[in-house]
């Protein structure tokens, strides 16, 4: 195990150690299932189709999963900052870029552990309707990978500093203006409403994971979008390495 | 083992270091000395590879720490003034992360865990989240992670803070026993401290280096003995043994025995006032007092150089007695503060 697999098992470990871990997933378990009731088992879930149950979920599932990884990245590397904890990695053979992997993967780990207890949502679908599970698989792997991206923008902003309140509003307006990209290119005209349609993080590349779709394209995105903050996290790192 | 070059650490425009350069023999144990805010923890936290330095060069085994950092790192242990404890995680797995994230093989780790943790004394609070632990067991902990994969260089950042006296007392053991097979560097702004486990002694003030050597040299060299305690029996004073002269004194009453004796202290005192180099005398308070009670005076002689062999034949051929003679207490902390501070000690 290299020194990215050893800190991933910190940090995984941190969450199922603090509370923190379990009240975010306390809080995104409990509002899903309370949206899954109203569409699927309230008043008026007999009016809507199942796969437009399936895809509601998946709207509702993809908000809570950005706002749990911008709770589950900002403590990453502020919190050690905080504590002084981050001279060890400073002072110890490890790399930079293994310790923004390591971190990365451990909260992208405990956000799909979160993601996945949701499913048995989709599968009460099945009881009185009919979805593919294709549908459902493709909603997780769209999931994960807005949860990928979002928690690559949080760490990108926690490795900007010491306070988790300022890392929290950092990645909260960096995230707010990837979401709101996809309305604002409805408003303005071309070319900058394709601009922000293509950058948008909750428009175009994510209603094809909702509906069941998967393209190339939108995965590439998501991969490019955790890539380029994850790496801008790196460079952070290494120019705060020497302070 | 330690090189520096003209080494400076600027944070903007403030200079916080230097230029400061030495060198260090590997197996040396060398103290940082100087006040809170000169520099001392921006200059470990160079050598630990932590900071970069604005100028100059720092190298460790013959390895720079800019282009080698990687390989340096691997070579260093590193204590800060406060352990980089993870509150959550128990002092064991703590142990083991920090051995692992320092390179160690999982088998070596399983091996050094109990081994640091012996040698730390902490083997009994293993299972204890470290959140858990009084700051004297941090402190250890800290220790034990600075040394868990056996480095060359062991730089501790003030390995007492807060702690209390039996805690400073052991953290002391734990340093000496670490001298004979690391290089170990130190720094405090207390004295005792570094003087009891150091063989040299760099002091700091204002970022820069203002002396170094071994306590001895540092006493020699920079007081030339300027202060010394000097225990007289003075001749008159009644205590003389064999000596006519104390007769009377002895013999007579209260109030003559008393004037007896402020003569025989006067006496003394203008035996030493006449050695050439002497610059200041002090009596005690209440001088005949405390000759009748202890039989002797201890006189306080401030010299111009070193007046300790002039004072003492100057006072046996006035026919006194010397029964004592030390260089002034808390000598080596007067250089400290006249080097760090200009105070009057």
């Amino acid at each position: 195990m290299g020194a990215t697999g050893i800190i991933f098992r910190r940090e995984f470990r941190a969450y199922t150690r603090s509370p923190m871990g379990y009240i975010v997933a306390a809080i995104v378990l409990l509002l899903d299932g309370i949206l899954f009731y109203a569409l699927a088992l309230g008043p008026r879930a007999g009016e809507s189709l199942s796969g437009e149950v399936l895809m509601r979920f998946f709207y509702n599932a993809s908000g809570l999963t950005a706002v749990a990884a911008v709770a589950l990245s900002i403590r990453l590397i502020a919190e050690e900052r905080a504590a002084g904890t981050q001279l060890l990695l400073n002072t110890s053979p490890v790399r930079d870029w293994e310790i923004v992997l390591g971190k990365f993967l451990s909260a992208l780990a405990f956000l799909s552990a979160i993601t996945v207890a949701t499913l048995y949502m989709p599968l009460l679908i099945l009881v009185n309707g009919k979805i593919a599970f294709g549908h459902i698989l493709v909603g997780y792997v769209g999931l994960t990978l807005l949860g990928a991206a979002v928690l690559a923008i949080g760490l990108f902003a926690t490795a900007l500093t010491r306070h988790q309140l300022v890392a929290a509003a950092s990645a909260s307006v960096i995230t707010g203006i990837m979401f709101l990209l996809w309305p604002l290119s409805q408003m303005v005209g071309p070319p900058l409403s394709r601009v922000f349609a293509v950058l948008a993080i909750h428009g175009r590349h994510w209603a094809g994971f909702q509906a069941g779709l998967f393209h190339l394209r939108d995965v590439v995105y998501y991969v490019a979008l955790t890539y380029f903050f994850l790496y801008a996290a790196t460079k952070v790192m290494e120019a705060k390495r020497w302070e | 083992m330690v090189h520096l070059t003209d080494v400076t650490k600027y944070y903007g425009s403030k200079r916080a270091l230097g230029p400061v350069s030495f060198e260090i023999e590997r197996g040396d144990t060398v103290g940082f000395l100087g006040l809170n805010g000169v520099g001392k923890t921006t200059l470990l936290k160079i050598l630990a590879c932590g900071l970069r330095p604005s100028s100059g060069t720092v190298s460790i085994d013959g390895l720079d720490v800019l282009d080698n950092p990687h390989e340096v790192r691997k070579r260093v242990g590193y204590l800060p003034e406060l352990p980089p404890v993870y509150g959550d995680m128990t002092v064991g797995d703590y142990l083991h992360f920090a051995g692992r994230i320092r390179g160690l093989a999982p088998e070596a780790v399983a091996r050094r865990v109990p081994e640091v943790e012996e040698y730390a004394r902490i083997t009994e609070v293993h299972d204890v989240p470290t959140r858990n632990l009084s700051q004297g067991y941090r402190q250890r902990v800290g220790v034990a992670q600075a040394i868990i994969h056996d480095p060359d260089l062991l730089i501790l950042d003030e390995p007492t803070h807060d702690l209390d006296p039996v805690q400073i007392m052991e953290m002391r053991g734990m340093i000496r026993a670490l001298k004979d097979s690391h290089t170990i560097l130190i720094s405090s702004h207390i004295l005792p401290e570094i003087s009891q486990t150091c063989d040299r002694l760099l002091i700091l003030n204002d970022g820069e280096i203002v002396a170094s050597g071994s306590e001895a040299e540092l006493g020699d060299t920079l007081l030339r003995s300027r202060g010394m305690v000097v225990t007289v029996r003075p001749r008159g004073s009644g205590r003389v043994d064999g000596d006519a002269a104390d007769a009377d004194a002895a013999d007579g009453n209260a109030a003559d025995g008393d004037a007896g004796l402020r003569a025989a202290i006067a006496a003394a005192e203008q035996a030493i006032r006449g050695v050439p180099g002497v610059a200041d005398v002090k009596l005690p308070d209440r001088p005949a007092r405390a000759m009748a009670a202890t039989g002797a005076v201890t006189i306080r002689v401030d010299g111009e150089a070193d007046v300790r062999a002039p004072v003492c034949r100057a006072l046996v051929e006035a026919g006194h007695d010397v029964i004592g003679l030390t260089r002034a207490e808390r000598e080596l902390e007067r250089v400290f503060v006249e080097l760090v501070g200009g105070a009057e000690a």
